[in-house]
């Protein structure tokens, strides 16, 4: 029972910690797992996450930078005032939990459709856009020599990577290769500047209350890299939820975002948003090949994962909606 | 030939039995997978109708576009390497026709809610 390692865990390193309670996991792959529980303390119980890779599940996926990294980043980040949980532990071999960290539990609301849709946050949803352009600014500007070491990836190298995966799927798409075609034509080359860039930022990886952004979440995905792409992958259409006309994760408009990210000091080149939003659309389809590879041949064969297969589709159509729209 | 009811038929005739009689006694998780159940065989009851038509515009529209013959399959990677060689791109006439009516054709199989699809069926192209 986890709650046993958890307790032993927390009373060396909380101040106070009786054990813990109420133990449940929120989510979980074969390689990596996400709990929630409470630290029993005199002072009333505190809410925890803890993210870990279990024993004997060590390696992390190629392009994961680790839980150890992300640990880093969001303590980073959370000392930089972006919106972040708190870590509060790095697990230690002592811990006997696997890698990974605990970190302070935020309140709010991660499903995507949820948020687009509850009263809830209808009031925090007209400012998020805006919002959203400022805490990718605080993020970009993170200290690159506070930095762990992170992989570094431009336009021209991502481009490489992603035609290679999509060739090992030998999966014909007439689609897919009309947009590798637009990629490499519209290569905007090395970045003017090298930032932090998250990797996964989007309606669906944030936790928003009422009052806005509370946290970024699954920084596994981090690198170097132009800060642009993070901009681009937010506006994404599978990540719009059927919002089709507020790009930034169906929120707002561009034009917030990028008035977001200036008012905090920082410059948007909207010709490279534009490249990383047809990339992220290309990556997001050629993931969906990956799931429809992993439930054929892999351990998860589940409907869940064929099914996303099936939603590679969605990403051609808005490919299509981008490189050769049809009249209004 | 194989006897009646179709595969169509049958396939249809458990989606709605899930829907209707074992979804309200279940809930959470399972809930959920059954959801996605019940969404798999829709989708396998829309193919089943459609695939026939859309496969045989789609050779159609192929063998005018690239001046060969062969099976769907073929034909979709001949293209796939005409556009990867550079040799066929969206300045070819026909090829963004045809790459929004085999997108169009996949979509109302696959997502026939999809808010982007919805929108282009809308354009009435």
């Amino acid at each position: 029972m986890i709650e046993a390692e958890l307790s032993r865990s927390v009373v060396r390193w909380y101040p106070g910690a009786t054990g813990v309670t109420g133990a449940a996991k929120l989510s979980g792959g074969a390689s990596q797992e996400t709990w929630r529980f409470d630290i029993m303390h005199p002072n009333g119980p505190i809410g925890a996450i803890l993210r870990r890779s279990p024993k004997g599940y060590g390696a992390a996926p190629t392009r994961a930078a680790g839980l150890a990294v992300e640990a880093q980043l969001m303590q980073l980040a959370f000392e930089a005032g972006v919106p972040s949980p708190r870590v509060m532990h790095v697990l230690t071999a002592e811990d006997d939990l696997g890698t990974g960290f605990i970190m302070q539990r935020i309140d709010g609301e991660t499903i995507a459709r949820k948020i687009l849709r509850d009263d809830m946050f209808a009031a925090a949803r007209p400012h998020l856009a805006r919002q959203i352009g400022g805490v990718l600014a605080g993020l970009h500007r993170l200290p690159l020599d506070k930095l762990p070491e992170l992989r570094g990836r431009g336009a021209t190298q991502e481009i490489s990577e992603f035609e290679r995966d999509y060739r090992s799927l030998d999966w014909p798409k007439p689609v897919f290769e009309l947009a590798l075609r637009w990629l490499r034509d519209h290569d905007p080359g090395p970045s003017v500047e090298t930032t932090l860039v998250h990797g996964d930022f989007r309606n669906g990886n944030l936790i928003i209350g009422p009052d806005g952004v509370r946290a970024v979440l699954d920084w596994e995905l981090a690198h170097l890299g132009d800060p642009m792409e993070d901009l681009g992958w937010v506006c994404v259409n599978s990540w719009r939820f059927g919002e089709i006309d507020k790009p930034v994760g169906g929120f707002g408009t561009r034009e917030e975002l990028f008035a977001g990210y200036e008012a905090a000091g920082r410059e948007v080149d909207p010709a490279r948003v534009k490249f990383w939003e047809v990339m992220g659309t290309l990556r997001w389809g050629i993931m969906c090949g990956g799931m429809m590879q992993r439930f054929r041949e892999g351990p998860d064969h589940s409907m869940e994962r064929a099914m996303i297969g099936r939603r590679a589709s969605e990403t051609e159509i808005d490919l299509l909606r981008l490189l050769a729209p049809r009249g209004s | 030939m194989q006897d009646e009811p179709t595969p169509i038929e049958l396939t249809k005739s458990v989606a709605d039995f899930l829907r209707t009689d074992i979804a309200p006694l279940i809930s959470g998780h399972q809930a959920f997978k059954l959801r996605v159940a019940i969404n798999i065989l829709d989708l396998v009851t829309r193919q089943l109708m459609q695939e026939e038509g859309s496969d045989a515009a789609e050779v159609e529209r192929l063998r005018a576009l690239l001046g060969i013959d062969g099976s769907v399959t073929e034909l979709n990677r001949a293209l796939a390497d005409r556009i990867a060689s550079g040799e066929v791109d969206l300045t070819t006439p026909g090829l963004a026709e045809h790459l929004w009516a085999t997108t169009m054709d996949k979509l109302a199989v696959d997502q026939p809610n999809y808010a982007s699809y919805k929108r282009e069926q809308g354009r009435g192209g």
